[in-house]
């Protein structure tokens, strides 16, 4: 089942200063069982869209059929389907923790009865065992982040957005929240679609991702087909002084390569990612008796993906900013 | 059924905020009461006030109405937190009725408000009011119906500012003249023609003066008619209001 389809999803906002245009028209698909995450930098127009999607804001253009209804003829349907984790969260920090699940199950229709036992399954699988009684603003940041996911699957959504979920969180929180949201999918069976403008966030968690830039999707593709798409490896090659005609030579001669730059005994180039491309290297330096120093090879990461795409350094924010 | 079932669950959470912090409930009691104890005694050696029914027939019902602006009127204040820590878009996203996310808060203002009046009556009655319970009884109808309205509306405009930074002064800088154009303090009645027709323009006028009517037991006038027509009138347009600006941009 096809869980997100949109179709020239847009939305231009009314300024002082005339129209802005938060999102240009997007198409996406998502799958059942996909994790699928936005990327893009602030003011791209990743939390518009993710805005539109959940039925808090009307595009002002196009459609979109989410968790099986249609956006604009059925939002209630949408809203019962899926989970949406804000960007800032949702959790009242006056209320208890417990009291804020209750009410959050009670609101999707749940009794009593059954929300105790939800309740008390979610808070384990999500690390909040014990903090029932806690005040929800007392609660760490990464306690916190971990509530509003809670939040968002009281109801066991088959969908489930969640808006930048690793902002303004230390590296272990990160990565045990990394490690709670591939736990969405592989336990809980669910679709998650999420937005970053992390890139190693991306390449961590996603199956597929969009990136998005001044409002519109760029490129969309799978972490490690993105990356091959681009740039390939990063080889740095270190030899002996009078070897480095020679090994330059080699470099140059290979199919294989590209952006080749000397600096003293070090040969730096690009080449093809692909196991076979280095044993050729590999062995043509051995024919030319060229014995390396060291050799180190670097795999692109998504920030020289988002360089070559766009021409700026990821998180260097775009003209508009439509939060 | 099912949104009386939300409203409640709405409602029920509120209350518990207020069961929390009782001491707004107390708070909010101090200035009427103050208003009853060091004003009232002022206006009965006034005399005749150019209207039916002693000083406390005139003076108590304007005090409610006073209860209902500065209490219910008020609080769209405090949902502005809420807006702002992704409460109130948190509840948007569930499937929960746009009425309910609104009247579960509406029936809490009016709740609190319904409890103060009666203590705001008690207070008069030992002051010396005269009423029966028929026109007590009625009176509290006219002021649920102005604390539906009140609240609503207020709530709409939190909503919409999302900062206690523009909606205090612009509140308080709406309410004087609402309380002093519907003649809360002194009745209308000894206005001078062009301010007692300005008053008209005020909703809240024709509040005051029929809860004054049923007072001082007088049930079938004008201004009883006039003063309920414009309470229903004021609660359903303003909670069309509120569920707008709920619903608001929603797909």
């Amino acid at each position: 089942m096809t869980m997100i389809e949109a179709h020239g999803l847009a939305r231009t906002f009314q300024a002082p200063h005339g129209e802005v245009t938060a999102v240009r028209g997007v198409d996406l698909t998502v799958e059942d069982g996909e994790i699928v995450g936005f990327l893009g930098p602030n003011g791209a127009g990743k939390t518009t869209t993710l805005r539109m999607l959940t039925t808090l804001l009307r595009p002002t253009a196009g459609t979109a059929r989410v968790a099986g209804c249609d956006l604009l003829t059925d939002p209630v349907g949408v809203r019962r389907r899926i989970g949406y984790v804000a960007q800032g969260g949702g959790a009242n920090p006056a209320e208890v923790v417990g009291n804020e699940l209750l009410l959050q199950a009670r609101l999707y229709g749940l009794s009593k009865a059954a929300a105790g036992p939800r309740i008390a399954d979610l808070a384990e699988r999500l690390g909040l065992g014990g903090l029932e009684s806690r005040l929800v603003g007392s609660l760490s940041g990464g306690q916190r982040r971990r509530l509003d996911i809670a939040l968002g699957l009281v109801h066991r959504p088959p969908l489930i957005f969640l808006d930048e979920p690793s902002t303004g969180l230390d590296p272990t929180s990160r990565n045990q929240l990394w490690d709670h949201i591939r736990g969405l999918r592989d336990e809980l069976n669910a679709t998650v679609f999420l937005s970053t403008h992390y890139l190693d966030e991306a390449d961590a968690l996603c199956d597929r991702i969009l990136i998005m830039d001044q409002g519109a999707i760029l490129v969309e593709d799978g972490p490690e087909e993105l990356k091959n798409r681009v740039s390939g490896d990063a080889v740095t090659l270190e030899v002996s002084p009078e070897d480095v005609r020679t090994a330059e030579d080699v470099v140059v001669g290979l199919p294989t390569t590209r952006d080749v730059a000397v600096t003293g005994n070090t040969i730096r180039f690009r080449a093809d990612h692909s196991s076979r491309s280095m044993v050729e290297f590999m062995r043509a330096l051995d024919a030319r008796a060229v014995d390396p120093v060291s050799i180190q090879i670097d795999r692109p990461t998504l920030d020289d993906v988002f360089l070559t795409l766009t021409g700026r350094q990821a998180g260097v924010a775009a003209s508009v900013d439509a939060a | 059924m099912q949104t009386l079932r939300e409203t409640l669950l709405v409602f029920e959470n509120q209350l518990r905020f207020t069961f929390r912090y009782k001491i707004t409930i107390v708070m909010g009691l101090v200035q009427p009461v103050l208003y009853l104890l060091l004003f009232g005694p002022l206006l009965t050696g006034l005399g005749d006030m150019g209207r039916p029914g002693d000083t406390w027939q005139t003076f108590v019902p304007g005090v409610l109405v006073y209860l209902a602006l500065f209490g219910a009127g008020f609080c769209g204040f405090g949902i502005i937190a809420d807006v702002r820590s992704g409460v109130i878009e948190r509840l948007r996203v569930t499937p929960v009725s746009r009425f309910a996310l609104l009247m579960g808060r509406v029936v809490r203002e009016v709740t609190v408000l319904l409890v103060q009046s009666v203590i705001i009556v008690t207070v008069g009655l030992l002051l010396g009011l005269r009423a029966n319970l028929l026109g007590i009884l009625a009176a509290l109808v006219l002021v649920v119906l102005l604390g539906i309205a009140l609240a609503s509306l207020s709530l709409s405009l939190g909503v919409a500012l999302k900062s206690e930074d523009q909606f205090a002064p612009l509140l308080t800088s709406a309410a004087l003249p609402v309380m002093l154009l519907a003649g809360i303090l002194l009745p209308m009645s000894l206005a001078p023609t062009w301010l007692d027709v300005l008053s008209h323009v005020n909703p809240l006028r024709y509040v005051v003066d029929a809860i004054r009517d049923l007072f001082a037991d007088h049930f079938a006038t004008w201004a009883v008619l006039e003063g309920s027509v414009v309470g229903v009138v004021l609660a359903v347009v303003c909670v069309a209001v509120g569920m707008r600006t709920f619903a608001k941009e929603n797909a």
